[in-house]
């Protein structure tokens, strides 16, 4: 009972944060095309060798997400700070954890909508074929944006608060991602190419031990983190 | 007002404390590490593969492996502070991580002295090289959060539970740059290394840790006058005074 309250809250949130969001699609349509400028200029720093390119293709995609969706988190806290309206949701009788957990749903479903953006215009400029499949490279994706999402939730709800947040963010939490970085990769690369080497496995349970750890580290330290 | 203001926490003498005990650990820490030092570098034979340039191990394997002993401060600290919320947890915390992240840059750039030679390179992509980096970058991370957050409370939870989460992620990221590339020598510890470089290996391991742990209650004296001088400054606007 008391459950099924609590997931109504997070609902609510996530619904008043996709509302927002829909109504001046502002940061939607910014962070989306500023994931398609990166990917543009990759592709030029890299050069037109369509092979160069192709190998590439993996890192600069994740790099396309990183950097411009390290934009969406502290919009999702800037929001609620402009009308004092933070206070207010933590004055209402419920856990914490709800709290982030529909700030989490949010952004998740913000960085996947951009994503199904990002990563076609990727396919197509960076001439990516696969030879195996694309479900796998799907898998891989939302296993490395859960780590990435959780991660940049709990890490807005302090660099939003402070000074200089635009900068703090990033230097917060693109070195923590760096595992993420790493096994999104190297795993959906090998899983493109049909897992040649037998490694894709390895990196999958990686990227899935970061999702388990971080989602539960995130959403015991925010109780912390959000009461000052 | 011309009354003296009283402190909820102690009054500035003792605070600021009899400093002696501190300059006496100094002064046998750096005692302690010239001998150790002339120890290592007299008696020890040129190596057959790197003649002299093997000198470098007796400060860059000490300042590694006190870095790591850093960190860990840092990580019970802050895992101490959000259980009891003391502020000499996290003052403690913040100094740890300062003498830490001193001492991995330290690791990295003697790393690089003696990569270049060695190697013929001064960077590569090595697990134990890349993941030292990624640890140095989350601390700079935690002391840049420490830096731009004014309020104390907010900065001791806040930096308490990043610097949680970076220890846990450390485990994860040597991992996964493990995984990803390999190159660097089996790292020196006195079970690798010829028996005639334990001694000097040790000796300097133990001069570094003094070091470490003065610079550590060093910084931990700085931060506690610092706090002192904040909450000086807020009670004196408080009390609608200018701040002399």
């Amino acid at each position: 009972m008391a459950f099924a309250q609590d997931l109504r809250r997070v609902r609510a949130i996530v619904w008043k944060d996709l509302t927002t969001e829909r109504r001046s699609k502002a940061g939607f349509n910014s962070v989306a095309f500023l994931g398609v400028l990166i990917l543009l200029l990759f592709g030029f720093a890299l050069g037109p060798d369509a092979e160069a390119l192709r190998d590439a293709a993996a890192g600069a995609l994740w790099l396309a997400i990183l950097f411009s969706g390290v934009l969406a988190f502290n919009r999702s806290y800037q929001l609620e700070l402009d009308g004092g309206a933070l206070e207010q949701l933590l004055l209402y009788p419920a856990p914490r954890w709800t709290i982030f957990a529909g700030k989490l749903a949010a952004n998740l479903l913000f960085v996947l909508l951009v994503e199904a953006i990002v990563v076609p215009v990727a396919i197509i400029l960076f001439q990516v074929k696969s030879t195996a499949g694309w479900l796998p490279a799907i898998g891989v994706m939302l296993l490395g944006t859960i780590g990435f999402v959780s991660l940049g939730t709990f890490y807005a709800s302090m660099a939003s608060r402070s000074r200089a947040r635009e900068v703090l963010l990033p230097l917060l939490l693109f070195p923590m991602l760096i595992p993420v970085l790493l096994a999104s990769a190297e795993a959906s690369s090998s899983l493109l190419a049909g897992d040649p080497m037998r490694d894709a496995g390895a990196w999958v349970r990686l990227l899935a031990a970061f999702d388990v750890i971080f989602v539960v580290a995130s959403f015991l330290a925010f109780d912390y983190v959000i009461e000052v | 007002m011309s009354h003296a203001v009283p402190l909820e926490t102690e009054s500035p003498p003792a605070a600021v404390g009899v400093t002696r005990p501190i300059e006496w650990l100094g002064l046998v820490a750096l005692l302690a590490l010239v001998g150790a030092q002339l120890l290592g570098v007299l008696t020890s034979p040129p190596d057959r593969d790197m003649g002299h340039l093997q000198k470098i191990m007796y400060v860059h394997v000490p300042a590694a492996w006190n870095s790591f002993i850093a960190f860990f401060v840092v990580a019970i600290c802050s895992l101490l502070y959000l259980w009891k919320g003391q502020e000499r947890h996290d003052l403690l915390a913040a100094s740890a991580a300062e003498v830490g992240t001193v001492f991995t840059a330290l690791t990295l750039a003697l790393g690089s002295i003696w990569g270049r030679p060695t190697w013929g390179v001064w960077w590569t992509w090595d697990p134990r090289l890349t993941s030292t980096a990624v640890l140095l970058l989350i601390f700079v991370g935690y002391l840049a959060l420490r830096s731009f957050v004014e309020d104390a409370d907010r900065r001791a939870q806040w930096s308490a539970a990043v610097g949680l989460l970076g220890a846990l992620n450390v485990p994860i990221v040597y991992m996964s740059v493990k995984w990803w590339r390999t190159l660097h020598q089996m790292q020196s510890s006195p079970s690798t290394v010829d028996p005639e470089y334990v001694v000097g290996l040790r000796a300097n391991g133990i001069a570094v840790l003094l070091v470490l742990v003065y610079f550590i209650m060093k910084r931990y004296r700085a931060a506690r006058v610092e706090r002192l001088a904040e909450q000086l400054e807020e009670r004196a606007a408080l009390e609608g005074r200018d701040h002399a």
